[in-house]
């Protein structure tokens, strides 16, 4: 599977390149400028895609040295790391880099552009999948070599990088297709690995719901080839800005829908807490953090770049709110803690959209802002989730209790981001909200206010979810309840709850792929609720007694991982100035539209294209 | 440039039958959806290649009357990353035959539990009865009435005297 997704996004290099050693190839070459020097800016960018699509073939090779692997891997992701904080560096001081892959001339090859904001993005996303290594290659040491298949998770995940580098760089239409694809391919692998029946039912939902929204974006692309004649971003803007104006708004809408559905927007996104809290902790952590904040940078980048008049911020506006209020209503109602948050994930998705929507400088800054914040936060607060079900045996608020007096340390790293993410002061997540609000004050129309209740309204809510997954998970008490429990249950139930004791015996034994499995199971032969509440009283009162050993222990391997994540989100809070201006560049940039276009196409291309503010009809704001 | 009346007519066929049936519950006729959905977009591809030309080889014709070389290029690309995704879903369709003995797309059963619990207007899973700031003899009074009660979900206050009063009727 991986491979296709390498196979399918090497074809058109290799094409160009295999085109670009013949005599008659396209003039122009795109790396000339950099062939009197050794080394230039420009040689970095296609790194990031490179290296761990080269790395993945490597681990798939040495799939037998689990030690080998997890080395390859480390070190292809630190180098990405790398590569992408010098870039985000270089472009402070160079400008927007471009690489013409295969040396065609930007119009009918592919570019990679690197500019503000796709460094910056590319710079959080590659520290987060590092973290998230880390710690998976410290639960697969934890855990010993019976997890086969895990061969397969290196490499895959390894694609699943490369994909997402391939679409932050990605400088066209289809390339961004290809980098989406590679990086659903792996998601696939990572979702369903060991094949267990509670994966194989999530993961049919994902599958299937990210085959239809490819579908959708391969069409708009199609659509937006006829109309214009090319899927360059940089050709577009002036060739779009020709066109009529109901094709062009179909071509927009065609592509939000798509984008919409990768970044679990309201309506679109009843996939997402349907399918990632089945997958294993750190695949949903990189998952959260990674997956749907691609879908909002293409929709960033789309949106300012293609179709400034903003023609459908209002109902980007709308649609932020339905994400917001209906997400956090979700993660209330819900019990398991890995459900909450995916709920949680959606919600805050909404915050980003009202950012996109507002459409001035500042919202789209401070909508970059949370993004770069919530990636963090997001990722964390899952890795911390693995910590937790591994220490406490259950992601469900129903079993855990008393963890901050088990494990002290774990409550520290939860209580951090989870209360960054409500957005308590002077945390980064606050910050970002106060971006957003005053950038929908400044708009000052009805429904940017609307907006700015509603996301007060949603960070009270998020507030409220988290603390309550804090008390239950952390400061009740299970073990007595429970026990007291217990013996009523065994008078009153006894087949019932003897089942279930059964089924969690099992369960501690193994992994949390086994125990997502048996717990659905487990849960689908409960009748009615007086059997439910025996599992989960039963549940709570028999995992500290059968288990003692397996679950005191968490690796510190995957702490250090944990605890170095939660860092980066307080750091996130003291460069919170430094971070805005880039923010603040990179927005401004995206407003003016031309200095896109002149670093891929020069001067003249860019003169042809109006910037953003001198397009809408309002002026000032898209 | 107006494109082939034919070519639309059968991405509108292939699409609309894809789609019908992409909602169906079993995962087979889903993956025959997906592949005619991706087929009709693959069609949509030459649409806007526009008119047909000559090969796109470079000496062999006139630029000019060539085909547009690119769409072709990028339907390519589409034919093959599709193949692999539809390779996956089969893989998927026969693992959940293996697991269940069939291959329908199933609810997730959290889901239905919350919406169950709606639907019985009781408060959620995570709701702790310990967190009032009940006196204590009360509460184990409470407790001890919840013993005799059928379910311990019956003393959350969110329940309501009716609810209470029509589980009792209903017995355990």
């Amino acid at each position: 599977m991986s491979g296709v997704g390498a196979l399918a996004s090497a074809l058109p290099h290799l094409l160009a390149l295999g085109v670009d050693d013949a005599p008659t190839g396209p003039q122009g070459l795109g790396l000339r400028a950099t062939q009197g020097q050794v080394l230039e800016w420009p040689t970095l960018v296609p790194l990031p895609v490179l290296v761990p699509l080269v790395a993945a073939g490597l681990a798939l090779a040495l799939a037998r040295h689990r030690r080998a692997q997890a080395a390859v891997s480390t070190v292809a992701l630190s180098v990405v790391l790398a590569t992408s904080v010098a870039m985000l560096l270089a472009v402070q001081d160079v400008g927007t880099l471009v690489v013409t892959v295969g040396g065609w001339p930007a119009a009918s090859g592919i570019s990679l552009v690197a500019d503000q904001l796709s460094t910056l993005m590319l710079s959080v996303s590659s520290a987060v999948t590092l973290g998230v290594l880390v710690y998976s290659v410290a639960q697969g040491a934890a855990d010993g070599d019976d997890g086969a298949p895990v061969a397969i998770f290196h490499p895959t995940y390894l694609v699943l990088s490369a994909g997402v580098s391939n679409a932050f760089l990605s400088g066209d239409l289809f390339n961004l297709y290809v980098g989406f694809e590679m990086l659903l391919a792996a998601s696939f692998v990572l979702l369903t690995l060991g094949g267990t029946s509670a994966r194989i039912r999530a993961g049919s939902t994902y599958v299937v719901v990210s085959i239809a929204s490819s579908l959708v974006f391969l069409a708009a692309i199609a659509l937006v080839y006829a109309a214009t004649g090319t899927a360059n971003l940089a050709q577009l803007p002036e060739r779009l800005d020709a066109l009529d104006d109901g094709v062009r708004l179909a071509l927009q809408l065609s592509l939000l829908v798509a984008f919409g559905i990768k970044a679990a927007v309201f309506p679109l996104s009843a996939w997402l807490p349907d399918s990632y809290p089945t997958a294993p902790a750190p695949v949903t952590a990189v998952f959260a953090g990674l997956l749907t904040k691609v879908g909002v940078y293409a929709i960033i980048r789309t949106q300012t770049l293609l179709f400034p008049e903003g023609r459908l911020d209002d109902l980007l506006l709308v649609v932020a709110l339905a994400t917001m209020v209906v997400g956090i209503l979700g993660a209330v109602a819900q019990s398991d803690v890995k459900r909450l948050l995916s709920f949680t994930l959606v919600s805050h998705i909404g915050y980003m959209v009202f950012g996109i929507a507002v459409g001035s400088v500042a919202g789209l800054a401070s909508a970059i802002f949370y993004v770069v914040h919530h990636i963090t936060v997001q990722t964390t607060l899952f890795l911390v989730l693995g910590l937790v079900e591994r220490r406490g045996g259950s992601t469900s608020m129903d079993h855990l209790g008393g963890m901050a007096k088990l494990s002290p340390l774990l409550g520290v790293l939860f209580f951090v981001p989870a209360m960054n993410l409500a957005g308590i002061p002077p945390l980064s997540g606050f910050l970002g909200k106060v971006g957003l609000i005053q950038a929908g004050v400044a708009d000052g129309g009805v429904l940017p206010l609307v907006l700015v209740g509603g996301s007060v309204l949603t960070s009270l809510l998020t507030l409220y979810a988290v603390a309550k997954a804090w008390n239950r998970a952390f400061w009740s008490r299970p073990a007595t309840v429970g026990r007291e429990e217990e013996t009523r249950a065994d008078d009153d139930e006894a087949p019932d709850a003897a089942t279930t004791l059964s089924g969690v015996g099992e369960v501690s034994q193994r992994q949390d792929a086994v125990e997502r499995a048996q717990g659905v199971s487990a849960v689908a032969t409960r009748e009615d609720d007086e059997a439910a509440a025996a599992g989960a009283l039963t549940g709570a009162a028999v995992d500290p007694e059968r288990t003692p050993v397996e679950m005191t222990r968490v690796p510190r391997g995957m702490v250090a991982p944990t605890a170095a994540l939660v860092a980066l989100g307080l750091s996130l809070t003291v460069l919170a100035g430094p971070l805005l201006r880039v923010a603040e560049d990179s927005a401004l940039e995206l407003d003016q539209r031309q200095p896109y276009v002149r670093a891929v196409l020069g001067q003249a291309a860019a003169d042809r294209v109006a910037p953003t503010t001198q397009v809408g009809p309002a002026g000032g704001s898209r | 440039m107006s494109p082939a009346l034919v070519l639309v007519a059968v991405v509108f066929v292939l699409v609309a039958t894809g789609v019908y049936l992409v909602l169906e519950r079993s995962l087979t006729r889903v993956l025959v959806g997906v592949i005619l959905m991706s087929n009709g977009i693959n069609v949509l591809f030459l649409v806007a290649s526009g008119a047909a030309g000559e090969p796109a080889l470079v000496g062999s014709a006139e630029p000019a009357r060539m085909s547009d070389p690119l769409p072709q290029a990028m339907v390519l690309t589409a034919i093959v990353i599709t193949l692999g995704l539809t390779a996956f879903l089969l893989a998927m369709a026969y693992r959940s035959w293996q697991l269940h003995g069939h291959d329908e797309v199933q609810d997730d059963v959290e889901d239905r539990q919350v919406r169950g619990r709606a639907v019985r207007d009781e408060t959620s899973g995570s709701y702790d009865p310990d967190d009032e700031e009940a006196p204590v003899e009360e509460r184990s009074e409470d407790r001890r009435r919840a013993h005799a009660s059928p379910s311990p979900r019956d003393r959350s206050p969110g329940d309501g005297p009716r609810r209470a009063a029509q589980r009792r009727e209903e017995g355990p």
